[in-house]
């Protein structure tokens, strides 16, 4: 075990897969941040244009699609999220580790 | 209004009755007449878990079951689960009722009670399942002395599940009252001693089953409304709105954001706290342990994640369509017949009462036992996350020095288990006339100043020692405390102080208290050269390989 551990660690490969994923990970984040904060901040500074209806005669205002998508969004980037960790990270996380116990 | 109304108002609501925040809606009529169907329902829905309690009792042997059912949950069920730790009453009942107040402005609490989750999936999920086994202190402590770590780590958890749970208890009693038409302390005892046999003899298996139960449960009673309410409108949420325009007070204000946000401060802080307060409560994080891999842990959140944001754009369509159906018909659901008495039972039995008008006495009956069943689900989970602080980190780790055996360690935890159940019941009736409005949100303010931190720093930051984390650590807990303390909320609400005496003038202290904790850990250990500290930095290679990878993770237990 201590050889798995010990070649693992020193495989540069290893490295910058944690490095890539890492970063993939801050992108994700952030973007649901923005997401949020950016719909948090045009409640506080641009609230009436929020409620600016969404064509001539309507009474549905921009701030629900708005709303709505924030949700729909922060479930979506999840997904995306889980999808390539599930496939693709997996797969080189299940490589690495056994090109460490040949 | 202005956001501490409101904010004052959804943490009442989170607590499900509302009853305390709107005290005065609720007054004499509080108890209702008996609800035969309802009791019926909920009697229904109670023999149906004792029974599977009674099958999971059977499955639950070692330690490893009652805290995570043996590692055997797929993530699809324990999605479903999670779902059900964070749909509380709270969620249905609260911001359904705020819509129906204000319209546009529920929504964006929806949005701020979904946002922490991608922050779990994206940066904790699979760490946490491949570090950890039973409590989330396993992986704050990985390769740190385990002593102070778990103190902490027990400390604040316990903290966060006793205030979420008076939170709890307080609104289920009211709730009961108005729905049942049972009395008060009969519901609390009723809650406690549900709740007790559900957790003693089922552990994780029997409150993941109730959890998952309850939320399908919800998920169809929330789903079936906006079905009906957008069926009365040929599904067209534009003649939605334009009825409900056109019938409410406030007309076309609805459709836009009220005053809820005016200080970009507490907006913010109240912001941080609900985005990563999430990620540090204790009977969620607790659910990663469930799950066999890292795998099933990403695939828990991602699902976790669809069903409340689902979840929370049905109850805005529900809020909608309780002003089209409520307001047109004040001799039914208002105090009085009248629009100015209020509605019956205050303004959060809004989807209660929309539930009368869409599905008759029947589906009401089901509206109300899914409320309460909410209620007696999350106050298991609670419970089972705070025995396990207790049997796992404090007896098992800290006085045992991790020499106990399973048995012992089961026992602690039943032990503990009937602790928290009488405490839950006491502190329930005790708080019965108090304002626990602060609470919910206290818990979670806690939960990402102490918790989240220390899980944070310890799992992603080489150079964090446990100096770093504990001191850092409990000053987040400390100051959580102490600035909400000195919130309106609580020094002019509960400490019953002059208005405008309060002296810490925003509604969330997470702001100060998370950058506090961060900033104490990052200090405190970079200036740590002990050669304790010198070990524990060595260290992080190997657990971070272990975390990244999973090698070496503790597999599914028990099998």
């Amino acid at each position: 075990m201590q050889n798995v551990l010990d070649r693992v660690t020193a495989n540069p490969k290893f490295l910058e897969f944690v490095a890539m994923r890492s970063r993939y990970s801050i992108i994700m984040t952030i973007l649901g941040a923005v997401a949020y904060y950016g719909f948090i901040l045009l409640v506080a500074f641009e609230g009436p244009w929020l409620g600016t209806k969404l064509g001539p005669g309507m009474t549905t205002s921009i701030g629900v699609p708005i709303g709505v998508g924030v949700i729909v969004f922060t479930i979506i980037l999840t997904w995306i999220y889980v999808r390539r960790a599930n496939s693709e990270f997996d797969s080189i996380n299940e490589a690495l580790i056994k090109e460490a116990q040949k | 209004m202005n956001i501490k109304h409101i904010l004052a108002a959804v943490a009442a609501l989170a607590v499900a009755g509302g009853a305390i925040a709107a005290g005065a809606d609720l007054g004499q009529t509080a108890k209702q007449a008996t609800n035969w169907t309802a009791i019926a329902m909920f009697a229904i829905f109670v023999g149906g878990t004792l029974f599977i309690t009674k099958w999971a009792a059977s499955k639950t042997k070692t330690a490893a079951d009652f805290y995570t059912a043996g590692g055997g949950i797929t993530g699809f069920q324990n999605g479903l689960a999670i779902a059900g730790d964070y749909m509380s009453a709270a969620s249905f009942l609260g911001i359904s009722g705020l819509v129906f107040a204000n319209g546009f402005d529920g929504l964006i609490f929806s949005i701020g009670w979904l946002v922490g989750w991608p922050i779990i999936t994206f940066l904790m999920a699979e760490r946490l399942r491949n570090l950890g086994k039973f409590t989330f202190a396993d992986v704050a402590s990985y390769r740190f002395s385990q002593t102070p770590v778990r103190i902490f780590a027990a400390s604040s958890s316990l903290v966060v599940v006793v205030f979420y749970m008076i939170a709890q208890m307080v609104g289920a009693g009211q709730l009961i009252k108005v729905l049942f038409g049972l009395e008060y302390m009969y519901a609390e005892i009723l809650v406690g001693s549900i709740m007790m046999m559900y957790v003693l003899f089922g552990g994780m298996t029997a409150t993941t089953w109730v959890q998952i139960i309850k939320a399908c449960m919800l998920l169809f009673g929330a789903t079936f409304m906006a079905f009906s309410v957008l069926m009365q409108f040929g599904f067209s949420p534009e003649a939605l709105f334009t009825k409900a325009v056109e019938v409410h007070s406030k007309h076309d204000a609805i459709m836009a954001p009220g005053a809820l946000i005016k200080d970009p401060i507490s907006a913010i802080s109240v912001g941080m706290a609900l985005m990563f307060g999430t990620a540090g409560l204790p009977h969620i994080l607790m659910r990663f342990f469930t799950v066999p891999n890292a795998k099933e842990a990403r695939k828990s959140v991602a699902w976790a994640t669809t069903w409340i944001g689902y979840f929370y754009i049905l109850t805005f369509i529900i809020g909608f369509g309780a002003i089209t159906n409520l307001i047109q018909n004040p001799a039914e659901f208002y105090v009085g017949g009248e629009i100015a008495g209020g509605l019956k039972g205050g303004g959060n039995m809004a989807a209660v009462h929309l539930a009368k008008a869409v599905g008759g006495d029947l589906f009401l009956g089901f509206i109300s036992a899914v409320a309460f069943a909410t209620i007696l689900a999350v106050v298991a989970g609670l419970t089972l996350s705070g025995a396990s602080a207790v049997s796992h980190d404090l007896y098992a780790s800290v006085i045992k020095k991790g020499q106990a055996s399973s048995d012992a360690e089961l026992r602690v935890s039943k032990i503990t288990t009937i602790c928290l159940g009488i405490l839950a019941v006491v502190l329930g009736i005790a708080f019965e006339k108090q304002n626990v409005a602060y609470m919910v949100m206290l818990a979670f303010v806690i939960a990402c100043s102490g918790n989240f931190p220390v899980l944070f720093m310890s799992v992603l930051w080489k150079n964090c020692t446990t100096r770093g984390a504990v001191v850092g650590g409990f000053t987040g807990l400390t100051l959580a405390v102490v600035l909400t303390i000195g919130s309106a909320s609580v020094w002019e609400a509960v400490m019953h102080n002059p208005k405008g005496s309060a002296w810490f003038p925003y509604n969330s202290a997470a702001i100060f208290s998370m950058t506090a904790a961060f900033v104490t850990i990052w200090l405190v250990s970079i200036l740590d050269n002990s050669a304790q500290a010198k070990k524990e930095r060595a260290l992080y290679p190997a657990q971070q390989l272990r975390s990244e990878t999973g090698l070496g993770a503790a597999g599914a237990s028990g099998h």
